[in-house]
């Protein structure tokens, strides 16, 4: 056993602040890359999308709530904001457009206290279907009172308020751009700085074991509250910044969808890494925009997608990747390779003919109206005809099969290397 | 009268369909602590299974086969999705069966379209069974609660009084002896999930005719049975069978009474003036607020008694 070493002050950690400059950075070039109009509006749609699920993380991540309607407080924050931009329109209040995102923020931390007084009383799966009943309460009120949410058509704004200051309207996209990644950019250090105080740690600990925080003499349900509160505050500045965005905000913002899809990213990146949440905010919005323009059956991809993860990668993709870097870095990606190559044709060869399948049926039971043919990776197929089915369908269970067999040494190789080199880096120490 | 009686009928045949939901839900959660989010999906699978059935062979075989057919891709659900998921915690498990949720709704939408299908009651139920003053009672409605309290008596009869109810009450509290003692837990397990969701599947069928076979009908019945099983207090199987028939009877009332605050003050005798602030909040009357009623009780509940209202343990 070696001595435990204590915690030391160092004055500059470079690779942070790398890390934190190459973010910086990343986010300033991103619209010279990607310059279309569509890529800009799917970057800034990507910075909202990105600070909720960083806020939704803090709860299900780091600590263990897992909660069905976290888009309340985004929502609301967007309500709020949206009646701010209004009245700033108005010059009623003397608010400029940057400063938004605080009344959303503002007003996703009101309801923070709120809601979350009655939700954190409970925890695991109790704390998951309060927080459901609360996102249906909401979205049912939102149609209640019209005044304020807008009834079925929303609330909207024109974002152009007052003289330009230095030549910034924010009607041009970009400008808007800009304003979420700064936004992004404060909120993401905000976040992780919370990650790492105290009041941080002692959420972890109540994630992972609630009795023994409680004999420690901390008040589990106080962390929870709190944890809850900011995390509101950030979802509000999101729902702000996507109020900024669209210049609309419905009673969508508040529904039970839209929690469940901050959910779904969230997931998909993985909860275990601070920058998960970002990662599945990239893909999960990607998949969302770019699938549903190719097929009506991106929903049932998703939440495939969604359910392979829980079920063969529970820490999401950053935990794929970091393992893979691991692994990398540890020169033994040569020993994995053949079979990683091996289940990956499989599962490529399952999953084609699933598509296939898939899209057949959707066309056969959505559009058949059209004629039966459709267009299928650039081939034109017959759904009337049986071959194409036939030829899917054994296309699938040959990838299936092939599955099957080729998991096997997958998993073995697998756990082998990462035992080896769990125990050199023990070894190291 | 009429009024009182016909909503106190047409609320206990709704609270029952309830009741046969959660029931499921409740004993599938009370044994494997596993809450199934996708609870409302078997039962839309029930429904549609139904329609299915009952326009090829017809509605008395679909009544037997639907919900066994559920009840067999619930255990198939267990066995090769929930089972490796155990592994990781309850936490992921609730996330597997909320991605099962959003597969299912596709799955349904790419076999029977996005629009609702004519599931229609069969005409031997059509009709009025009797006539209350003026208000004629369907008999469909009282075939509704007969099978609801049928399934309510056999659940009792298996749990109590076979070997079993036994194993599955002992697994209930004591999974490691009952093991010890021989008995295949996780197979258990498998049988009370694939049983659970077979109950889900029969209120389906008995349901899907009563209100829309559609694919929003998962959504818009799966958050009121989560509340219900709060509500009842987490685990307790007659508190699931107490909260269903409150919520059933407190919507069935909402819906049909147009009381609200401003009422009141009238009969108090002062009125309040069209432009105040608050008016719209006082004018809301109890029909515009019937769909949040449910959630309102379940902040009363937690707030007033957080175990619920028949539970014995804090979640």
């Amino acid at each position: 056993m070696h001595a435990l070493r204590p915690i030391q002050f160092k004055p500059l950690n470079l690779g942070r602040w790398l890390v934190w400059t190459a973010f910086a950075f990343m986010l300033m070039a991103a619209p010279k890359i990607f310059s279309s109009g569509s890529a800009l509006s799917i970057l800034s749609q990507m910075g909202t999308v990105m600070i909720f699920a960083l806020s939704y993380n803090m709860l299900l991540g780091q600590s263990g709530m897992l909660s069905f309607g976290h888009a309340v407080y985004s929502g609301l924050g967007a309500f709020f904001a949206i009646h701010a931009i209004n009245y700033a329109g108005n010059g009623v209040l003397p608010i400029p457009l940057s400063l938004i995102p605080l009344v959303g923020g503002c007003a996703g931390l009101i309801f923070g206290v709120l809601f979350g007084y009655v939700t954190t009383k409970r925890s695991g799966t109790t704390f998951a279907m309060i927080s459901l009943g609360i996102v249906e309460l909401v979205f049912a009120c939102s149609l209640m009172f019209p005044g304020f949410f807008g009834g079925e058509g929303g609330v909207a704004a024109n974002r152009v308020i007052g003289k330009p200051l230095f030549g910034i309207s924010y009607g041009p996209q970009i400008e808007v751009y800009y304003l979420i990644a700064f936004w992004l950019f404060i909120s993401t250090i905000g976040m992780f700085a919370i990650a790492h105080t105290p009041l941080g740690r002692i959420a972890n600990a109540v994630r992972d074991n609630p009795e023994r925080v409680e004999f420690i003499g901390y008040n589990t349900r106080r962390v929870r509250y709190i944890m809850l509160i900011l995390s509101a505050f950030f979802a509000g500045i999101s729902g702000g910044l996507s109020a900024i965005n669209f210049e609309i905000v419905s009673a969508e913002n508040v529904s039970v969808l839209r929690s469940g899809g901050v959910l779904l990213f969230t997931f998909i990146g993985g909860i275990g890494f601070f920058f998960g949440p970002m990662l599945g905010a990239i893909v999960g919005l990607l998949l969302t925009v770019l699938l549903s323009e190719f097929t009506n059956a991106w929903q049932l991809y998703l939440g495939v997608f969604f359910i392979c993860i829980v079920m063969y990668a529970p820490g999401g993709l950053a935990s794929l990747i970091m393992m893979t870097v691991r692994v990398i870095a540890h020169k033994k990606f040569k020993r994995i390779f053949p079979s990683l190559l091996l289940v990956s044709i499989a599962s490529l060869l399952a999953f084609s003919g699933a598509v296939m399948l898939i899209e057949m049926m959707y066309h056969l039971t959505l559009e058949s109206a059209n004629g039966s043919t459709t267009k299928l990776m650039g081939y034109v197929v017959d759904t009337a005809v049986a071959t194409p089915w036939i030829g899917a369908s054994l296309l699938f269970l040959l990838g299936l099969i092939a599955v099957y067999f080729a998991r096997q040494p997958f998993f073995a190789v697998w756990g082998d290397v990462n035992a080896e080199i769990e125990h050199a880096m023990k070894g190291a120490h | 009268m009429e009024f009182t009686i016909t909503s106190i009928l047409n609320g206990l045949s709704y609270g029952l369909l309830l009741f046969m939901l959660s029931a499921g839900l409740t004993l599938i959660f009370s044994m494997m602590g596993v809450l199934n989010f996708a609870h409302a999906s078997f039962y839309m699978l029930g429904a549609y299974f139904g329609y299915a059935i009952s326009t090829t062979i017809g509605f008395w075989p679909a009544l037997i086969i639907a919900p066994l057919m559920v009840g067999l891709i619930g255990a198939g659900v267990e066995r090769y999705g929930l089972r490796s998921v155990h592994k990781y915690g309850h936490i992921p498990e609730l996330l597997f069966t909320f991605g099962l949720s959003y597969v299912i709704v596709e799955l349904v939408q790419l076999i029977w379209g996005r629009a609702a299908v004519p599931y229609k009651i069969p005409a031997e139920l059509d009709g009025p069974l009797f006539t209350l003053f003026t208000t004629a009672f369907p008999i469909y409605r009282g075939f509704m609660m007969l099978v609801a309290m049928l399934m309510l008596v056999a659940i009792y009869l298996v749990l109590k009084h076979t070997r079993i109810g036994l194993v599955i009450q002992a697994s209930l509290t004591h999974p490691d002896t009952v093991e010890a003692l021989g008995h295949n837990v996780p197979r258990v397990f498998m049988l009370v999930f694939g049983g659970g969701c077979a109950l889900a599947g029969l209120a389906g069928v008995i349901g899907g005719n009563a209100f829309v076979t559609e694919p929003a009908m998962a959504g818009t019945v799966g958050s009121i049975i989560f509340v219900v099983v709060v509500v009842g207090g987490m685990g307790s199987l007659s508190g699931a069978l107490l909260a269903s028939i409150l919520i059933g009877q407190i919507q069935t009332f909402a819906v049909a009474l147009d009381w609200s605050l401003l009422s009141f003050i009238k009969l108090m005798g002062s009125s309040v003036a069209v432009d105040a602030p608050y008016y719209r909040v006082l004018s809301l009357t109890l029909s515009e607020m019937a769909p949040i009623l449910p959630y309102l009780l379940l902040l009363l509940v937690l707030i007033f008694r957080p175990k619920g209202l028949l539970g014995n343990r804090e979640g």
